[in-house]
């Protein structure tokens, strides 16, 4: 809402000195938020000076510019004239122009200065529009022909109110419970609840002006067969006419300043009273051409298959919950607050206007503008609710500056139809604000603000009974009355206390674990990062997924804010892709990421979840539903690797990142939480086939997979050769390491160890050999390594060699060489049974 | 054992005789002053204190002498060798801690050579700022609770007295789930953990939710299609405003510092009455630049919304609205880590440049 300030003056005794910039902070202390000032930016010496000289000085660089002395009076303290250099060359000597003299700041915050500049001291600015911001002209300097009244124009005469320059507008913006302060009229209200400033209502000698409804006024016949949550879709329509208007006079000028000031355009006088009362009053009103009615208005519902044209040209298909404007009943004029139709509007040979000053159901209102996307100015204040009393006099006005500046005469006939709904009253207890708000405001207090912003308050003890103002169809509880309170008597003034809570518990296991695995992941040289988790077909194509499988597994929104990615992630892998192509664009190689976010792992088909009016706990079956409806959303964590695990570097040649470092991060992970990962190979997409490992827990529960993607997913996907992945399910590693680490003691007795190499089959797993190493050599096994690992020539074509450290140790005494190597003919023994292996 | 008999040779002086012990001793020092090595030294130590050594030589002469004379030639010659021996062990001390000392010079490395073998990774700091604001809030005896992402209209919206014709339901500000209609949105902000909070736990309640919400912006400068929240409540018997104010003033000098200036203004959300707005002073201009492009001139950034729990919202949670009050707020932890940092593109903060990560340490 854009307030011009001398319009606001008009209602409310803005103090003379204040500024924009002042009321803009009166405004926002009682709840409005400041959004720009408009105008005012500007400040002087600025004055209207006389060219007395120009010459034009040619310049090496092939510019002209024109060494000037103008005549500014007395306005630089010397009355000789000013020396100034002009770039612009639209003017002659004699012509009245605007001249900023040194010190003075152009909008934007340009100081002017005398300066040294091609080979004179310029003393100043002639100004063109666009740099003094009040046009975007810039073809040249403005020159004035004369006074806005006629009166002739004096060198050193102060040019910021002749040109407007004073004027200001204070744009705020205003919350959707406040839809009186879509008016200057409510914006004056509020001023002088912050500032105490006399406020003058407008409506008040308007309705003493405007002549009571009578039998002889327009017929109008409001029905509402359908009406949404038992309101009326029109509880009041005021019907003027105005005969014999001049659609061609001009609107005043005044008038259209204050409209562009407010950011509206000035189209035509009838357009422009219109708009004018909405602005001032917050009533939105129409105008029809009373000669193109054939039968009364009637207000109601649409038909089922009705249809009408707009005035933005579109032919539109009716709900029949739009609420209509018809003539006669039948023909559509309008979609009631919202937007007119071609039919009955004012037009260039229209002479009787018939003004409309109704009150329409918001959410009626609100509905139509957005099914037929048609938020317009009128729609907005119906939407957040306009005064249902206002509307007369909203009329009156209309009616009187169109007899005064259209020439018309009113009909005597006034229709004001319908009862409207106004804010019923309710009790409040006077503490409740207190209580609330913490600040022990006495119950005389209470009521004087509440009677301040318009309510009828009647006090019994500490039972307040309190009748809203028309305006405030907000204000329906208790609570609603101590925002009142507060706000008017200053959210400044309320104390910083800390609430004194009875102690918590501290981080859950899973909010810990989270925390410990990213800092285990940094610490691992790799970066996390955060995507946004939308993926679609082409993206689930290129990782070789099933698109129609993937679609079942998640959820599609309805509105994405592009239809290429419409899915929510199902893998954390599956959006991080995009971070690490685009890091290796940017020119990095060696990158590793991790990403910890939610998936959704949706198992079932998607029920709705039901939805209840709002203030109501919905029963335990519902609540069951409403839950049961939210798709399960496990925290993943996504690992991606690309070029050197240890990079390059004066010491010598980097190393490439290869599966056995991406598995030595995930089972670093597992040990940072005492947890014994469980790999075995398996390579579903997008991985390699052979070189990817599905990682569990000892007991088999799924983790997630770690590998090297398949060549083809990362071809499809445009990313560094090799890249690995990991996709692990961070609840379900929470889950597995829930239980408490139980300590054994150390045993210090001696170790004895014993090398063995085995040859297996080359596409035996080394940790099936290892497993079966540690089952055979029984309890006194402490552990089995892998130390060397041989493929080739001795050992035979598709064979290979594992060489096993065991370490054995008792827990109180020293093993015998007989003993260690009875164990070690056990482990051997065990896997040759396991997996064929042969001793070397 | 049988030693030869040596016979002095009358040409030669005798070497038991004090001028030649002192010579032979004079001449031993002299060697091993002048070696300037261990193996310099090594060889005269063969050639004086050796078995063919002058004093060698001198000491078994001893054995020739009459009685008499043993006593004094052997306290004699025993110590020169006893002087010498002594000079010896000092000047071997001597050379091999000039050869240790050489050693550390020349094992020296040139420590400004670069490292980065394989550099630290990083947290991002966005996630490093949710967890500074988790524990300044379990320091104060709060809990911290989570919600899904993908979440119920009625807890995002219903629970939290939006009414189903609210402007903010509408699709242009909250992605729906297909089919519309089923019930289903990306939650628009943390507040629907409030509800599953209350419903679940009951009251007392001090929690804050950290976490992920979504809006329909398209990504730029300024806007992310998903961004971050800090949500607070605390409902319980005799919470008022002055509570909310006092939390949200730690919150902000906790991030902020504590030359922070914060202020309250009223507002309007669906599920706080009262409702305010909490800004924070411009952290560019101070409030002093009518032209300032953080603040766009007005002196103050809005960080979030904020007031006492609607009574709506305790009811449609089964709290008893007129024994409990509460209140609660949402602040932007992407736009505090923008305050905070200077981060000035939205981004750098979303599109996992591993650049912007590292700008940070691990802790912020």
């Amino acid at each position: 809402m854009r307030v011009p300030v001398d319009w606001l003056r008009e209602y409310v005794a803005v103090p003379a000195g204040a500024r924009g910039a002042d009321i803009a902070a009166d405004l926002v202390r009682v709840g409005l938020e400041e959004e720009a000032i408009h105008g005012g930016g500007l400040t002087g010496p600025l004055v209207v000076g006389r060219v007395l000289t120009k010459d034009p000085e040619p310049q090496k660089n092939g510019k002209t510019i024109s060494w000037c002395t103008v005549d500014v009076g007395d306005a630089n303290g010397t009355g000789e004239p000013q020396g100034i250099v002009c770039g612009a060359d639209n003017f002659e000597a004699g012509d009245l122009v605007v001249v900023m003299l040194p010190g003075g700041v152009l909008p934007g915050g340009f100081t002017i200065t005398a300066r040294k500049t091609y080979g004179h001291v310029s003393a100043g600015m002639i100004c063109s529009v666009r740099e003094l911001g009040i046009g975007e002209d810039h073809t040249g300097i403005l020159v004035l022909s004369g006074g806005p009244d006629g009166r002739a124009l004096v060198p050193g005469q102060d040019a910021i109110p002749l040109l407007g320059l004073d004027r200001e507008t204070v744009e705020v913006n205003v919350t959707p419970d406040r839809g009186y302060c879509f008016s200057i009229r409510g914006i004056a209200r509020e001023y002088s609840h912050a500032t105490g400033a006399a406020y003058t209502d407008p409506a008040l000698g308007l309705e003493a002006r405007a002549p009571a409804a009578n039998g002889r006024g327009y017929v109008v016949d409001v029905r509402d067969d359908a009406p949404i949550r038992g309101r009326q879709g029109c509880d009041r329509y005021v019907a003027r006419i105005v005969r014999g208007i001049d659609v061609h006079a001009p609107t005043p000028p005044w008038m259209a300043t204050r409209l562009t000031e407010a950011g509206m355009r000035s189209i035509s006088l009838p357009v422009d009273v219109t708009n004018y009362v909405m602005l001032g009053l917050g009533q939105p009103l129409h105008a029809f051409d009373v000669a193109s009615l054939t039968g009364s208005i009637v207000v109601r519902r649409a038909r089922p298959g009705e249809r009408m044209t707009t005035l933005d040209g579109t032919d539109r298909a009716l709900s029949p919950t739009d609420l209509l404007i018809t003539d006669g009943g039948e023909r559509p004029l309008a979609i009631a607050g919202v937007m007119g139709g071609e039919d009955c509007e004012v037009t260039d040979t229209t002479t009787d206007v018939l003004i409309e000053a109704a009150h329409f159901d918001p959410v009626t209102v609100a509905r139509s503008a957005r099914r037929h996307r048609l938020p317009s100015e009128a729609s907005r204040r119906f939407e957040r609710g306009v005064d249902p009393a206002i509307a007369a006099a909203a009329a009156q006005l209309a009616v009187e500056l169109l007899v005064e500046h259209g020439g018309g005469a009113p009909d005597e006939g006034v229709t004001d139809v319908g009862t409207p709904v106004l804010p019923s009253p309710f009790t409040m207890d006077a503490g409740l604000p207190g209580r609330l708000v913490g600040v022990p405001y006495a119950a005389s207090d209470v009521a004087r603000v509440l009677t301040e912003i318009g309510c009828v308050v009647a006090a019994e003890g500490d039972r307040l009974t309190v009748t809203p103002p028309s305006w405030r169809p907000d204000l329906r509880q208790g609570p609603d009355l101590a925002e009142e309170v507060a706000r008017i008597e200053g959210y400044a003034g309320i104390p910083s206390l800390l609430p004194t809570p009875p102690g918590g518990r501290g981080l859950t296991r899973a909010q810990r674990v989270r925390r410990l695995l990213g800092d285990v992941l940094a610490a691992q040289g790799l970066e996390e990062i955060w995507s946004a988790p939308f993926t679609g077909d082409d993206r689930h194509l290129a990782l070789g997924l099933d698109p129609a499988d993937v679609a079942r597994r998640t959820v599609r929104l309805a509105n994405p804010l592009s239809e290429e990615a419409p899915y929510f992630r199902i893998s954390v892998v599956s959006t991080m892709v995009d971070a690490l192509r685009r890091n290796v664009s940017r020119g990095a190689k060696d990158v590793g990421l991790f990403e910890v976010g939610l998936v959704v792992a949706r198992t079932g088909t998607l029920v709705g979840a039901p939805t209840e009016e709002v203030g109501v706990r919905p029963s335990d079956e519902t609540l069951a539903e409403i839950r049961a409806a939210v798709p399960p959303q496990p925290t993943h964590l996504g690992v991606l690797l690309a070029g050197d695990r240890d990079r390059a570097g004066w010491w010598g040649a980097g190393r490439k990142a290869d599966v056995a470092d991406l598995l030595e991060i995930v089972r670093g992970l597992g040990e940072s939480l005492a947890l014994d990962l469980a790999v075995t190979s398996d390579g579903p997409l997008p991985w390699h086939p052979g070189r990817c490992a599905r990682v569990g827990t000892a007991d088999g529960a799924l983790i997630g997979w770690a590998g090297e993607l398949h060549p083809k997913v990362v071809a499809a996907l445009g990313l560094p050769e090799r890249t690995l992945a990991a996709e692990l399910d961070v609840d379900a590693l929470v889950r597995a390491s829930e239980d408490t680490v139980v300590a054994h003691t150390l045993v210090t007795s001696p170790r004895a160890q014993s090398d063995v190499a085995l040859v297996v089959d080359a596409s035996v797993p080394a940790e099936r050999v290892r497993a079966a190493l540690v089952e055979g050599g029984g309890e006194l096994v402490e552990s089995v390594d892998l130390f060397d690992l041989y493929e080739g020539g001795q050992v035979g074509v598709g064979k290979k060699s594992l060489a096993y450290r065991l370490v054995v140790r008792a827990r109180n005494r020293t093993l015998t060489t007989e003993e260690v190597n009875a164990i070690r003919d056990r482990a051997v023994a065990a896997a040759a049974r396991a997996v064929g292996a042969v001793q070397r | 054992m049988s030693e030869p008999t040596i016979i002095p040779d009358p040409a030669e002086p005798d070497p038991l005789a004090p001028t030649s012990v002192d010579a032979a001793v004079r001449a031993a020092l002299a060697a091993a002053a002048e070696a300037t090595t261990l193996e310099d030294l090594k060889a005269a130590r063969l050639a004086h204190q050796g078995d063919r050594s002058r004093l060698a030589l001198a000491n078994r002469s001893i054995g020739n002498l009459p009685a008499t004379a043993k006593a004094e030639a052997g306290k004699r010659v025993g110590a020169a060798r006893a002087l010498v021996a002594a000079a010896y062990a000092a000047r071997q001390a001597e050379l091999e801690q000039e050869r240790d000392a050489r050693i550390l010079v020349d094992e020296a490395v040139d420590v400004t050579l670069p490292s980065g073998r394989r550099p630290l990774g990083r947290r991002h700091p966005v996630m490093l700022m949710s967890d500074r604001i988790a524990d300044l809030f379990v320091g104060m005896g709060w809990e911290i609770a989570e919600g899904p992402e993908v979440e119920a209209e009625w807890f995002n919206f219903d629970a939290l007295n939006f009414d189903v014709d609210h402007p903010a339901r509408q699709m242009q500000d909250t992605f729906y789930v297909d089919p519309p209609g089923g019930g289903l949105v990306l939650r628009t902000h943390t507040s629907p953990v409030q509800a599953r909070t209350l419903l679940d736990r009951g009251v007392p309640v001090y929690v804050a939710c950290i976490g992920r919400v979504y809006r329909t912006d398209e990504l730029d400068a300024t806007h992310m299609p998903a961004f971050h929240q800090v949500e607070g409540l605390a409902v319980d018997s005799g919470i008022t405003m002055a509570h909310l104010k006092g939390t949200l003033d730690r919150l902000a000098t906790e991030l902020f510092g504590d030359g922070i200036t914060t202020r309250l203004r009223p507002s309007y959300f669906p599920f706080t009455e009262p409702s305010a707005e909490m800004d924070l002073r411009c952290f560019v201009c101070r409030g002093e630049d009518p032209q300032c492009r953080a603040c766009k001139g007005i002196g103050w950034i809005e960080w979030g919304g904020c007031g006492m729990v609607n009574r709506n919202v305790l009811t449609a949670c089964g709290v008893d609205a007129d024994r409990y009050t509460g209140f609660a707020f949402g602040m932007g932890i992407d736009r505090a880590l923008m305050f905070r940092t200077g981060v000035s593109d939205m981004r750098d903060m979303i599109e996992g440049d591993v650049r912007f990560d590292d700008q940070f340490g691990m802790e912020i």
